[in-house]
């Protein structure tokens, strides 16, 4: 392997990342305030058509992208609505999102189906991009995998260092007792999961703008199933989840690059690693139920009213 | 054997006639109109295998006018879903339904015993009844030329393919491609990547990008989705599309497509229902019969090229050229046919090999 075919592979290891990166984290914080949301494949897909409508017509991809963004909130309140609100079961809740908003990008998405925009450009910082293998995957990428790097270093000090962190952790963990402390419960809730929904929106954008600027049914292909595994995988930690969603990025690369070299791995083989991989993180991390426990927010996805 | 079926239809004919009162006498009989209907497995878009079936759809509305009435159901999953939707087409009074993916074989199979006065055409089939014809056409054929095409324009001599999945109609374009890539440049080779997918735009832009980092200057594909086309187009490169004319996804970089055209088959079938006389078919046919084409080239090709292949196409039309023709071996270096053997049908509907010049392992 060259040096060049190294560099390339580690520039779209970033990009086949980035749109699992971004769903992934804002399912995080989702959860984090105890809010289970299935529904992120369902939400990609609609920020995926929603963004390129806005963008096949304003030409804007800050109009594309804020469409997508908008996209995503709005329908992440209706599942907000019947997840918290009226107290279903938000397993249900994520999964009829899911089905419905699949349904719905389709439907909406008929008249531009195959249809092409430009794709999203890159930045290129020239001094830093000439950097030999790590150059061109860290300063030739385009404005919304910095972005997704912005947002990661943001959630992280946010979790780590800021008080409404501590009030999201605290909502996720014991909702009752968060809100005997004074926190307004439903609020946190309703915004991180309008926050999971931007996210997911503008992650399914990424595809439809930036990866494959076209818009087709069903494009997202299960990402937004990949990245609930993800969190997972991550723990419920915004600092893994980088490195898991790149680890996928990674595998799915290395699984095509692999045949082109002619290397005797077969395909589906390698097209599973990320898979086993979440596999075994769950069983190191089920090894010790305490640890477990004191990963994933206590009460996640239990429904909760005040005076409960 | 055809008296027995001579006199069952005559029964058959009789029961009807009696018991439904329904206009038609005889399943041989003259109609004054046809309700045509398609079943797609994907969305009929700008581009792909839906969109050259809709093509030839819309082609019967405008040939036969008043006599054809057509209609359509898109993104059908293949399984019990298409059983659906085939026997509700073939209720609602279709004369003739075009099923237009593999995995329609079954149900279009189950629900023709149920409707025996409904005449179905399978694409890709190979399970034919009284009331079941198939086709497909011969796109190796336009495979091979594409071939001698990116023989012309690779200057890196690698060239890369995209494949969906190994199946025999997959390696068969593969090695018709490669066998005409290698008549040109004996030295060049055909790196494939499979993405185990019909459709994954995302997956194949990886793989177009994973085979473009690895030194293909050309790169073409067996999947649906024109993200190929982008990837080669935003790295500068060429690529030959697949199924239908995909130049405006890659401006610079689109040099040809190999092309399905359906219009005179479907035109000939939906007259033959006019005039009586359809009958169940096995149809395999190809640039003779203008079902396989070529997209319009591009100015990229030098002229000489482009006459080269305007020659070529016209030898294989008039079936003095064909792309599997010995010497050939495979991968292996074991001889399939001798010099000027050529490849039979059945051997071609098997193939499970690649031939010398494709790299990694099928197997």
């Amino acid at each position: 392997m060259d040096i060049e075919l190294i560099t390339n592979i580690l520039y779209a290891t970033i990009r086949t990342g980035t749109p699992l990166l971004l769903v992934a984290l804002g399912e995080i914080i989702c959860e984090k305030s105890g809010v289970l949301n299935l529904g992120q494949e369902g939400m990609m897909l609609l920020g995926a058509v929603a963004g390129f409508i806005a963008m096949y017509h304003s030409d804007s991809f800050l109009i594309g992208f804020g469409a997508a963004a908008l996209t995503g909130v709005l329908i992440s309140l209706a599942f907000a609505f019947i997840a918290l609100h009226l107290n279903a079961s938000q397993v249900a809740a994520g999964l009829a999102l899911t089905i419905l908003a699949t349904g719905l990008s389709a439907f909406i998405g008929a008249d531009y189906e195959g249809k092409t925009v430009t794709a999203l450009p890159s930045l290129t910082i020239d001094g830093l991009a000439a950097i030999p293998v790590i150059g061109k995957a860290l300063f030739a990428q385009d404005a919304i995998v910095y972005l997704s790097w912005i947002l990661v270093i943001a959630a992280y000090l946010f979790f780590k260092h800021h008080r409404a962190g501590l009030a999201v952790r605290a909502v996720g963990e014991n909702p009752s007792v968060a809100s005997n402390l004074g926190l307004p419960v439903m609020s946190i809730r309703y915004i991180a999961v309008m926050f999971g929904g931007a996210l997911a929106g503008i992650a399914g954008a990424y595809l439809s703008l930036a990866y494959t600027p076209l818009w087709t049914e069903n494009m997202t292909a299960g990402r937004g199933w990949i990245a609930l595994a993800l969190v997972v995988f991550a723990s419920w930690r915004v600092e893994r989840v980088v490195l898991g969603a790149y680890l996928f990025g990674f595998a799915s690369i290395m699984h095509l690059v692999a045949q082109g070299l002619g290397l005797s791995v077969d395909g589906n083989l390698l097209a599973m690693m990320p898979y086993v991989a979440t596999l075994v993180v769950l069983i190191l991390l089920s090894r010790n139920p305490q640890k477990l426990r004191l990963f994933e927010p206590m009460y996640l996805a239990k429904p909760w009213h005040k005076g409960h | 054997m055809k008296k027995v079926m001579k006199k069952l239809a005559l029964a058959l004919s009789l029961g009807v006639g009696v018991n439904a009162g329904l206009m038609t006498t005889s399943a041989h009989a003259a109609q004054e109109s046809v309700k045509v209907g398609f079943v797609y497995v994907s969305p009929t878009g700008e581009a792909g295998w839906t969109y050259t079936h809709d093509e030839a759809r819309l082609y019967l509305e405008e040939k036969f006018g008043d006599k054809v009435t057509t209609s359509f159901v898109e993104n059908v999953a293949e399984g019990a879903d298409a059983q659906r939707v085939i026997t509700q087409m073939a209720k609602s009074g279709h004369d003739l339904i075009f099923t237009t993916s593999f995995g329609y074989m079954n149900p279009t199979i189950k629900v023709a015993k149920r409707f025996p006065k409904v005449k179905f055409e399978h694409a890709t089939g190979y399970k034919r009844a009284k009331n079941v014809g198939t086709y497909f056409d011969r796109i190796y054929e336009a495979r091979y030329l594409t071939g001698v095409i990116a023989g012309h324009m690779s200057k890196s001599n690698t060239v890369g393919y995209i494949g969906a999945f190994p199946i025999p109609e997959v390696v068969r374009g593969i090695n018709a491609f490669t066998l005409g890539l290698k008549s040109v440049k004996p030295d060049a080779k055909v790196k494939v990547v499979w993405v185990n997918s019909w459709f994954d735009p995302g997956k194949e832009r990886e793989a177009a990008d994973s085979l473009i980092d690895q030194g293909a200057d050309v790169i073409t594909q067996h999947t649906d989705s024109p993200a190929p086309l982008q990837a080669a187009e935003a790295a500068g490169i060429y690529a030959i599309g697949y199924h239908s004319d995909m130049s405006e996804y890659g401006k610079n970089a689109h040099l040809t497509a190999a092309v399905h055209n359906w219009k005179e088959f479907y035109a000939k079938r939906v007259a033959q229902v006019l005039d009586g006389s359809w009958q169940s078919e096995d149809v395999w046919q190809g640039m003779d019969a203008n079902m396989t084409q070529l997209a319009p080239l591009s100015d990229a090709i030098p002229p000489e090229v482009q006459a080269k292949i305007q020659l070529l196409s016209a030898q294989i039309a008039e079936g003095k050229l064909h792309p599997f023709t010995g010497p050939m071996v495979n991968q292996q270096g074991q001889q399939i046919l001798a010099k000027g053997e050529v490849m039979d049908d059945n051997a071609l509907r098997k193939m499970d090999y690649y031939v010398a010049g494709v790299e990694g392992k099928l197997k």
